[in-house]
C-alpha cells in the first residue's frame, strides 16, 4: 500500500464528472434511448399468483394495426436445466429464461406471460390486452411456514432440497439446507449461565431505484444485436442474452445508459431478450420496453421475506459461549435467495466459539428474489443485534460493552470457517463511544411520546472480482480513462482519482467514460461494493506504466536516461540541471515515439471485509405507533476513503434504505397471492420528511492488499439500521418488535398485546 | 501438507472428521486426494470441471475465482463455503 500522508488527489472531494450532465437533465437513461424506427413494446403479465397457462390466442393482438410483433414464451429457445456462470454467480438458464416469459406456468402475479411490439406505446398497450390467454388458477403459496409444510405443493416438479450436493428424493419448496458449524454447540450451551433465544420475522421489501428498467434492442440484420439498457453490468447483460436466446456473445453489443438507481436489482436481465425477440419479429425495427413502477414492483426482483431463529448462550460476564441459528428466507419462484449471504453476515462481528447456523432457500407464489445492497444482511443483522440488545439487558451490560467483549478481530475464525484477515470493527464501537451522538443523554420525554436509544452492528463480506480500464493520453495532456463498470455512486471520479493520484495529474485533466461490452475488456458488474476497489486498482496499474512510459520520453527530450528523471509537481527533472513541463511531453508524444494508450485487466483479490456501528434516537408515539428518527450517527470502517463525500453519501444512502425496512416497508399480498401495494403511495419509502441528517463517521482502517488502502463501502450501511431502531423502540417502549417492519399499525398491535399482558 | 476444512453436511461421508491434511498442488488435487480416502465426496463438490454451482472455494482467506485450478501451498488451509450472489463473493 502506498504512503497514506503524501497524497495529493486522494482524500479531496472534487466535483463528479457527471455531474454537470446529470442537474442539467441531459444525462441519458435507459427510457432516455430513441433509435431510428423504433417500436414500442408492452407486456402482458399474469393476474393470478399460480396458475397453469392453458392456452394463449394472440391472434387479435396480431392484427391490430399497427401491431409489428408478439411473442410468448414458446418464442424462446428451449432450455436445458443448464447451470450457468454468466458473471453474477451460477445461473439455471431454464428458470432464468421462464422468468423472463413463463412457460407452462405462472408462478407469481406479474409473470410476463406475452409481449407485443408495436409502432406507438398505446397500440402495444392495447394489443396486450387483447392477448387470450386460458389459465387454470391453482392454490398459491405466499409464506415460508406453508411453502416448508410437509404436504406443501411443490411450486416445481424438478426442484429437490440440494443438501451440499446431496439431493432430496421428491420435489419440495426447499430448494436448499446448508449448515455451517464450528466447534461444540451443546457444550457451548452447556457452559452459559444465560441463554436467549427468539424468533423474527421479516417482508419482502424492493430495492426501490427511481428509475424502471428500460431497454431497447435492434436485432440487425446481420445478425447483431444492439443492446442499449440501464444495468449493474453490461458484460453480465451480454452474457445472459447470450445463454438464454443462444447468440455469441461476439453478436451482442450491449451499451450501458446511466442508471437511475440499482441496488442489486439491476443485475439479471427482465426485458433485454423480449425486446430482441420482439424486434427480429418485427423486421430488425429497434423495439423499446419500459417498465411502468406497477412492473417493476410486481416482476422484478426484490429481497427475501424470512424467518430467523436466533439462541444465543453467554457466562455472566458477558462472553458469548454459543449460538444457534435456523434461518429461511424466501426466493421466490425460482430458487436462489440471499439466505447463503444472511448465513455469513448474521454472526460475522463476534468471536464465538461454538456456532450452528442452518439456512434454507425456500421457494414461494412471489417474484423471484434478487440481490438488494448486502444481500440477506439487513434481516440477520435485525435478528442477530435484537436478540443480542436483549441479552445485554440480562446480564446489566452496555451495548457496547457486550460487542466490545466478544468483538471479531484479526484472526477471529468466521463460523462459515475462513479467518478475519486485518478488520476495524472494534474501531467503529470505539468511534461510537467517542461521538457526541453517544456521549450525550437522550432527553426522555413523558406522556404519549417516548423515546430511546439503540445501537446495532453488521458486517458485509464486500468483492473484488474482475475489472478492465483503457488510457489514452491526449496532446493537451488530458487522460481518456474508459472503464466498463456502470457508475451508481460516483465511481467515475472516484476511479478517476485513483488514476491521477497515480500518474501525478490533477484529477480534473482525466476524462473517464463507461463504455459498452465492445469497447473495453470484462468487467464484473457494480455489486458487492467491488467497483471503487477493483477497478481503481486496475487504474493505478494503469497509472504507473503511464508514468513510467512518460519519464522515458521525458528522458529523451532531456537527453539523459529514464532513471535520472523524476515526475513532481507536473515537471519531469533532470536533477537540478534541466526541467520540462508534463505538458510539453505529451504535446510532443509524436515526436518520442508516437501515442501513449494503455489497457489493464485484473481479477483482483484481497477486497478485505466491511464492518459499521449505528447508534440511533427514536420517538415512540403509543397512541398512533408511529415511530420518527430523532436522530442518526452510522459509523465505518471504511479503509481509505478515496472521495469522502461519495463516502458519506454511500453511508447516508444504506442507513436511509435501512431505515425504510425497518419501518414501513414491506410487500402487501391478498390471499390470492395479488400485489396490493404496487406503487409508491401505498409501497412506503422514506422521503426526506421522515429522515434526519444522516452523521456518517469515517473510520479509515486502510485495507493492506490495495494500493490505497480501499475497502469497500457501499453495502455494509445497510445491514445494521433494523436492529438499531428496534433496539431503540424496546428502549422507548419496552416492547420487543419481532417482525419487520415495524410500522404504525404492527407497533400499535405489539404496544397494546403488551398493555393487555401487564395488565393481566 | 494443506488442510481442508470439511463441511458439516460432508462430514458424515468424511468419517465424521471436521479437518483433513490433504496433498495436493490445487484444489482439484486436494479433492482428489479426499475421494481416495473418502469415496463419494468429490461428488459432492465438484459438478463435471468445476466446482459445484453455489459453492465456493476459499483458500488463505481469499475466494478462489479459479476454483479447481486454485493453487494451494504445503501450508494453506481450504474451506468450502456457500457462494453469494449478486456480484458478491462467498
Amino acid at each position: 500500500m502506498s504512503d497514506q500522508t503524501a497524497f495529493k488527489v486522494i482524500g479531496t472531494r472534487p466535483v463528479r464528472h457527471d455531474g454537470v450532465d446529470k442537474v442539467t437533465g441531459r444525462a441519458l437513461y435507459g427510457a432516455d434511448v430513441r433509435m431510428n424506427g423504433q417500436i414500442y413494446g408492452a407486456m402482458l403479465r399474469s393476474p393470478h399468483a399460480h396458475a397453469r397457462i392453458l392456452s394463449i390466442d394472440t391472434s387479435f393482438a396480431e392484427a391490430l394495426p399497427g401491431v409489428k410483433s408478439v411473442v410468448t414464451g414458446a418464442d424462446l429457445p428451449a432450455m436445458a436445466d443448464k447451470i450457468a456462470d454468466t458473471g453474477e454467480g451460477a445461473v439455471n438458464l431454464r428458470h432464468l429464461s421462464s422468468n423472463i416469459l413463463a412457460g407452462s406456468t405462472a408462478l407469481y402475479w406479474g409473470h410476463a406471460i406475452a409481449a407485443v411490439a408495436a409502432t406507438t406505446q398505446t397500440i402495444a398497450d392495447q394489443a396486450a390486452a387483447l392477448i387470450r390467454v386460458e389459465y387454470e388458477v391453482l392454490p398459491p403459496i405466499l409464506d415460508l411456514a406453508a411453502a416448508m409444510a410437509p404436504d406443501a405443493a411443490a411450486l416445481h416438479a424438478d426442484v429437490v432440497t440440494n443438501e451440499l450436493g446431496e439431493k432430496g428424493k421428491a420435489p419440495s419448496n426447499v430448494a436448499e439446507h446448508f449448515r455451517h458449524e464450528k466447534g461444540d454447540v451443546a457444550a457451548g450451551f452447556a457452559a452459559a449461565e444465560v441463554v436467549i433465544e427468539r424468533e423474527y420475522k421479516t417482508g419482502t421489501v424492493h430495492q426501490g431505484y427511481i428509475e424502471p428498467h428500460s431497454a431497447t434492442v435492434q436485432w440487425n440484420a446481420d445478425g447483431q444485436l444492439i443492446v442499449y439498457c440501464s444495468t449493474q453490468g453490461s458484460f453480465g447483460v451480454r452474457s445472459e442474452i447470450s445463454e438464454i436466446l443462444g447468440l455469441p456473445i461476439s453478436h451482442i453489443k450491449v451499451i450501458p445508459t446511466e442508471i437511475g438507481g440499482g441496488f442489486g436489482g439491476k443485475l439479471n436481465v427482465y426485458l433485454e431478450p423480449v425486446a430482441a425477440l420482439l424486434s427480429r419479429k418485427a423486421g430488425g425495427r429497434a423495439v423499446k420496453i419500459t417498465m411502468s413502477r406497477i412492473d417493476v414492483l410486481a416482476a422484478t426482483g426484490p429481497t427475501s421475506a424470512s424467518i430467523i431463529k436466533v439462541k444465543y448462550g453467554a457466562t455472566r460476564d458477558g462472553r458469548l459461549t454459543a449460538a444457534q441459528v435456523w434461518m429461511a428466507y424466501e426466493a421466490g419462484a425460482f430458487p436462489g435467495s440471499p439466505v447463503g449471504a444472511g448465513s455469513g453476515v448474521i454472526l460475522a462481528p463476534y468471536d464465538i466459539p461454538n456456532v450452528v447456523i442452518d439456512g434454507y432457500d425456500v421457494l414461494c407464489n412471489k417474484p423471484k428474489s434478487n440481490a438488494y445492497r448486502a444481500p440477506g444482511g439487513t434481516n440477520a443483522a435485525y435478528a442477530a443485534e435484537s436478540a443480542l440488545d436483549e441479552l445485554a439487558r440480562a446480564l446489566n451490560m452496555g451495548p457496547i460493552e457486550i460487542r466490545l467483549k466478544n468483538a471479531a478481530k484479526e484472526g477471529t475464525r468466521r463460523a462459515d470457517g475462513p479467518v478475519f484477515p486485518r478488520i476495524g470493527f472494534v474501531e467503529t464501537l470505539e468511534a461510537v463511544m467517542r461521538h457526541p451522538h453517544y456521549t450525550s443523554a437522550l432527553e426522555r420525554s413523558s406522556g404519549p411520546l417516548r423515546r430511546g436509544r439503540g445501537i446495532a452492528s453488521g458486517f458485509w463480506f464486500n468483492f473484488g472480482g474482475t475489472s478492465s480500464a483503457s488510457a489514452t493520453v491526449n496532446p493537451d495532456g488530458t487522460v481518456s480513462l474508459t472503464e466498463g463498470s456502470t457508475d451508481i455512486g460516483g465511481s467515475r471520479t472516484s476511479i478517476a482519482m485513483q488514476f491521477a493520484e497515480s500518474l501525478g495529474i490533477p484529477v480534473d485533466q482525466v476524462k473517464p467514460q463507461v463504455v459498452d461490452t465492445d469497447s473495453v475488456g470484462y468487467n464484473d458488474a457494480t455489486g458487492g461494493s467491488r467497483t471503487t476497489f477493483a477497478t481503481g486498482w486496475v487504474v493505478y496499474e494503469i497509472g504507473q506504466k503511464i508514468r513510467t512510459e512518460l519519464i522515458a520520453r521525458a528522458a529523451k527530450m532531456l537527453e539523459t536516461e529514464p532513471g535520472q528523471v523524476s515526475f513532481e509537481n507536473g515537471v519531469f527533472s533532470n536533477g537540478a540541471m534541466k526541467n520540462i513541463p508534463y505538458a510539453q511531453v505529451t504535446a510532443d508524444l509524436d515526436k518520442t515515439g508516437g501515442p501513449i494508450v494503455v489497457s489493464h485487466s485484473m481479477r483482483t483479490r484481497g477486497e478485505g471485509t466491511a464492518f459499521a456501528t449505528h447508534i440511533v434516537d427514536v420517538e415512540v408515539d403509543i397512541e398512533t405507533g408511529k415511530v420518527d428518527i430523532l436522530r442518526y450517527t452510522a459509523t465505518q470502517d471504511v479503509g481509505h476513503a478515496i472521495h469522502p463525500s461519495y463516502v458519506e453519501g454511500q453511508i447516508q444512502g444504506g442507513v436511509a434504505q435501512g431505515i425504510g425496512w425497518a419501518l414501513n416497508e414491506e410487500y402487501i399480498y391478498d390471499k390470492n397471492g395479488k400485489l396490493l401495494n404496487a406503487g409508491f403511495l401505498d409501497y412506503r419509502m422514506p422521503t426526506t420528511l421522515d429522515l434526519p441528517m444522516i452523521d456518517a463517521v469515517l473510520v479509515e482502517v486502510p485495507n493492506p492488499k490495495h494500493p490505497y488502502g480501499v475497502r469497500g463501502v457501499g453495502e455494509v450501511p445497510i445491514v445494521p439500521p433494523a436492529g438499531a431502531i428496534a433496539n431503540a423502540i424496546f428502549d422507548a417502549t419496552g416492547v420487543r418488535m419481532m417482525e419487520l417492519p415495524m410500522s404504525p399499525a404492527r407497533n400499535l398491535a405489539a404496544l397494546e398485546a403488551a398493555a393487555i399482558a401487564a395488565a393481566v | 501438507m494443506a488442510i481442508v476444512f470439511i463441511p458439516p453436511l460432508l462430514r458424515e461421508r468424511a468419517g465424521g472428521l471436521r479437518q483433513i491434511e490433504l496433498e495436493g498442488a490445487t484444489v482439484g488435487a486436494l479433492i482428489d486426494s479426499f475421494e481416495a480416502r473418502f469415496p463419494g465426496v468429490r461428488a459432492r463438490l465438484v459438478e463435471g470441471s468445476r466446482m459445484m454451482p453455489g459453492l465456493g472455494v476459499v483458500v488463505d482467506g481469499e475466494v478462489q475465482p479459479d476454483g479447481l485450478r486454485a493453487a494451494v501451498t504445503q501450508a494453506s488451509e481450504v474451506h468450502f463455503v456457500h457462494a453469494v450472489r449478486g456480484g458478491c463473493p462467498p
